[in-house]
């Protein structure tokens, strides 16, 4: 089968890579990008450890082709620290100890963030529902929901 | 001489025997003289066997001490996850 | 200086500093098994079989070999032969037959045949190509039917020394234990209660699918990149299964991504290094996650019969389980352990277990936290529970009058040493959460539970660089942050900061042998590991001080992180830092490094008590959990915040198994729910915030007293739900899980 070209824009960079019309845009992004911070847990959108956004919105680029990225604005977890300066969801993440074996991390940061652009003062059961397409199995997400809520409080202040 | 106590399911495999008696310094000595006493125990060693001496479970360990007095229990070997 | 004195007043451990692999994980860099490549590296992918029994008639892989992008088509005869031996003895014959079907498929997803071609699509595509043809057999996957005279054999011969003669075939081990006499027990009791129960198997569900890089050529050398709990085991079982030397292949673990036990085995690890030696080419293959739950281990399901005999005081006078464990088609189901653990954390004068692992068409299961513990104590704290009920008992006040301590005689056999069942209890009791009042519809549960722990051989490394800062190296990898407590411990013994130790884990090539990261041995065995390699190190540095001041070694203590004469007598010099010492290394004596080689053999064993409030809709049958509170003993939490994380963690696994997670299996023998929208873990709204009450009863067998934590807190939860739930219905729940279905039938049987 003959690969299409596609020309997309990655966290702020344009990029091209040709790819099978089957391919998924996680597999473009992590075999022909080289972008592994998006991990495929189960490749049927029920995970969310695959969670970026295309042009704003929160998706599971397992569900995505990579031929349906042709112009859009694709922002992954290799894209949320600012040079060397971590985001605070990041920061939050790491001193609540709301990681064990970090595999859904990425994807709880990426949708993390998308909530917290939407909804600067989410509640607990908003950001319990907000995160319901993110599975972890390993912290119970007590921490992770307490990291984000945190992290929410402290960006409020700051503004 | 050092007790060992068995676990139930090991009777048939010794005449109806639930403790015997062998001597042994360590565990290692043990598990031998275990065989030497009732070959049939060559079996469950073989599949795996831990040894709680005073209570104190050595999974594998064939070097361990056993000093005079202490209790001794065989048990199946554990396995984690 | 004293070596094996227990410390009990610490600079460094219990603090929370941040983990040392942080930043790599929340930016996406950190190395996970499916984030490599090499360079000519194929795809691999794996023909599975359809049918849950099928003798494997003919394989023709001819067209699939024919077809320009394969690469390479492996069958059960590119792999070595391993002897088969009964019981769990021929561990490598079991293995490999699991990871290649020889002459028979055994449970739908088996294994038959894997291909190598050169992009992922193309080596799913290729798959199609190859025919097999089938000899469809008839199939059992309930424990129960398997057991039964008509039951199909999945293999003869499995069955080992122990199995009472007469038995199917399908029964592969038999456990027996205990002591006293029941029957006097029973005799002696002004109430026995006797109910049978049925747990489905689970999956550890991890997040990560399994996934390996594998180099292999026709010389016997290769290296192994893969996510795997161990991966010592994954060289020693692969290079058996390839029939190659294990020093030859060298295993790098990658980051890992959740285990829970499922990754203390090897799947594709052998088959990917079987297709490289073939195509000569560096070989990928990861899993998909259907393939995950059809093909890798779920846990055992279970049957289970328990007859309790309490007094009107409280005291059990009785108690007897009968274990059935089905652990799909090899031996290996934890009915021993379900047996050893059940009643363990009562004091029992008489009392009975016995245990069965029997063999049905399911996938091999593979250890899950505690294996075996959760689904005995379900059981039998559910029967405890319907005492107290019956009899008007207060549950926790009734464990507390039955609880094993030091000196008590366990219901496995030895008299348990200092142990912290008593002080679970005592903070459960004195805990807001349980002189909470309840809504209208809600129930609160509560449920003891045990694991033994385990220690395992260790290896660790340590090296101090010139400028006074140190590399530490591990053997087993870090699933839950064990960085930080290995640096934390070394932190504590070299008195150096935490942030100036590199904690890595190590290749099986630059390390000795280590077992598994599982038993909750980590912060144990390598934290014990870790503490004697820098006691290690710390006498070299005295050694070296002692020289400088011209006074002997004996003469020199560490203190603070330097070196400080042991007395006014020993001469009068200034504390000596660390980094003094190693400045100049390199011209008084050399490199300067600790090491620890052993099996520690003093894991401890632990308790812990659960509080659970469940509140069941009477309409649908969906139960919610409104509070859960989980206390255990750590023994000493060297990082506090990663052992709430284990507690937390264990509960809301044990969550899902208990009112959500099951293997469903239709009439077919094929696995009906192999994706995560139908196999549903807990989800963030799913759950409510996890309250955590570290008890600390320092265990006897480690230098700072830690008990592994990992496991027991996967113990209580099926219980503690179950008794909750059962509160709330007003109705005795079974069997797990406790679906809306179960429970609207439950709650219809009624009336």
């Amino acid at each position: 089968m003959s690969k299409l070209h596609v020309s997309t824009t990655v966290n702020g960079d344009a990029v091209e890579y040709l790819c099978d019309p089957r391919e998924t845009l996680l597999d473009c992004l992590r075999d022909k990008l080289n972008l592994t911070g998006a991990k495929e847990g189960c490749g049927t959108g029920d995970c969310g450890a695959c969670s970026v956004t295309v042009d704003g919105r929160l998706v599971c680029s397992c569900l995505m082709l990579g031929v349906e990225a042709e112009g859009k604005q694709i922002a992954t977890v290799e894209g949320i620290a600012e040079g060397d300066v971590l985001h605070p969801l990041q920061q939050k993440m790491i001193e609540y100890a709301a990681l064990q074996c970090g595999i859904c991390t990425p994807g709880i940061l990426v949708a993390a963030k998308s909530l917290l652009e939407k909804n600067p003062n989410p509640t607990e059961e908003e950001t319990r529902y907000w995160l319901a397409g993110n599975l972890c199995r390993c912290t119970g997400y007590d921490k992770i929901i307490r990291a984000v809520m945190d992290t929410a409080a402290e960006l409020r202040e700051a503004s | 001489m050092v007790e060992v106590h068995l676990w139930s399911g090991l009777r048939s495999l010794t005449g109806g025997q639930q403790v015997v008696e062998v001597k042994a310094k360590t565990t290692g000595e043990l598990l031998r003289a275990l065989v030497h006493a009732h070959p049939q125990l060559q079996a469950p060693i073989d599949a795996g066997v831990s040894i709680a001496i005073d209570g104190r479970v050595i999974a594998t360990g064939l070097t361990e001490p056993i000093p005079e007095g202490s209790e001794v229990y065989l048990m199946q070997r554990l396995r984690g996850g | 200086m004293a070596l094996d004195d227990r410390k009990s007043d610490f600079t460094f451990v219990g603090t929370r500093p941040n983990r040392p692999d942080g930043l790599d994980k929340v930016t996406g860099r950190a190395k996970f098994g499916a984030d490599i490549s090499a360079p000519g590296m194929l795809h691999g992918a794996v023909l599975r079989s359809p049918h849950a029994h099928a003798r494997i008639v003919k394989i023709d892989t001819s067209k699939a070999e024919a077809h320009k992008d394969v690469k390479a088509v492996v069958t059960r005869a590119d792999f070595a032969e391993v002897p088969f031996k009964p019981g769990l003895e021929g561990e490598f014959w079991n293995v490999l037959e699991n990871v290649m079907a020889g002459e028979k498929a055994l449970y739908d997803g088996h294994a038959v045949a894997a291909i190598a071609a050169s992009s992922a699509l193309a080596a799913r595509d290729a798959l199609k190509l190859i025919e097999v043809e089938y000899d469809v057999l008839s199939h059992v996957t309930d424990v129960d039917k398997a057991m039964a005279p008509d039951a199909p054999v999945i293999r003869e011969g499995a069955a080992d020394y122990s199995v009472p003669e007469g038995m199917h075939p399908n029964v592969v081990r038999y456990h027996e234990s205990g002591h006293g006499d029941v029957e006097a027990g029973f005799s002696e009791a002004d109430l026995v209660t006797e109910d049978s129960f049925v747990t489905e198997a689970t999956h550890q569900g991890y997040i990560e699918p399994h996934a390996c890089l594998g180099m292999l050529g026709n010389d016997g050398k290769g290296e192994l990149w893969c996510t795997t709990q161990g991966h010592w085991i994954a060289q020693k079982t692969c290079a058996a299964l390839l029939g190659i030397e294990t020093s030859q292949l060298r295993v790098t673990a990658s980051e890992i991504g959740g285990g829970f036990g499922g990754k203390t085995t090897v799947f594709i690890e052998p088959v990917a290094l079987a297709l490289s030696r073939k195509a000569n080419r560096p070989v990928k293959i990861v899993m998909t996650r259907s393939e995950v739950f059809r093909a890798t281990g779920p846990t055992s399901s279970a049957s289970m019969d328990i007859k309790i005999g309490m007094k009107k005081d409280g005291t059990i006078t009785a108690a007897q389980g009968v274990f059935r464990l089905q652990g799909g088609a090899f031996p290996g189901a934890p009915g021993d352990m379900t047996a050893m653990c059940a009643f363990a954390p009562y004091n029992l004068t008489n009392v009975k277990q016995i245990g069965y692992d029997v063999m049905s068409n399911r996938p091999k299961q593979a250890a899950y936290r505690a294996p075996g513990a959760p689904m005995g104590a379900f059981a039998v704290e559910s029967v405890i529970d319907e005492l107290c009920n019956k009899l008007g008992l207060d549950p926790v006040d009734v464990r507390l009058k039955n609880a094993a301590h030091e000196g008590t005689k366990a219901s496995y056999g030895p008299t348990y040493e200092r142990i912290g069942l008593v002080e679970t209890l005592e903070a459960a009791k004195a805990h807001p959460h349980y002189t909470a009042p309840l809504k209208p519809g809600q129930g609160r549960g509560i449920s003891c539970g045990f694991w033994f722990n385990h220690g395992g051989e260790t290896s660790v490394s340590l090296a101090l660089s010139e400028d006074g800062s140190a590399q530490l190296m591990v053997g087993t990898p870090d699933i839950g942050g064990s960085r930080a407590s290995m640096a934390l411990m070394a932190a504590e013994v070299l008195g150096i900061p935490y942030e100036n130790i590199r904690v890595t884990v190590a290749d099986t090539a630059s390390l000795g042998y280590n077992d598994v990261s599982h038993g909750s041995r980590v912060t144990y065995a390598s934290g014990l590991a870790t503490i004697k390699a820098a006691k290690h190190a710390v006498e070299r540095l005295c050694e070296r001080a002692a020289t400088k001041w011209g006074i002997p070694t004996d003469a020199v203590k560490w203190e603070d992180g330097c070196a400080v004469p042991s007395g006014p007598n020993a001469g009068d010099f200034d504390p000596m830092p660390l980094a003094d010492i190693t400045a100049d290394m390199g011209s008084t004596g050399g490199p300067i490094s600790g090491h620890f080689e052993a099996t520690p053999e003093g894991a401890g064993v632990s308790f812990g008590t659960h509080i659970v409030d469940a509140e069941v809709d009477p309409e649908t049958g969906k139960t919610c959990v409104t509070r859960y509170t989980v206390i255990q003993d750590a023994g000493k939490a060297i990082h506090p915040t990663y052992v709430e994380g284990q507690y937390q963690g264990g509960a809301a696994q044990g969550i899902g198994w208990a009112l959500n997670e099951e293997y469903v299996y239709g009439e077919d023998g094929r696995l009906q729910n192999s994706i995560f929208l139908d196999y549903r873990i807990p989800v963030a709204s799913d759950l409510p915030m996890i309250d955590t009450v570290i008890v600390e009863v320092p265990n006897p067998g480690h230098p700072f007293g830690v008990r592994g934590v990992g496991e027991t807190g996967i113990v209580p939860p099926l219980a503690a739900i179950a008794n909750a739930v059962s509160n709330a219905a007003g109705v005795r729940m079974k069997q797990l899980p406790m679906s809306p279905p179960r429970i609207l039938a439950a709650l219809k049987g009624n009336g």
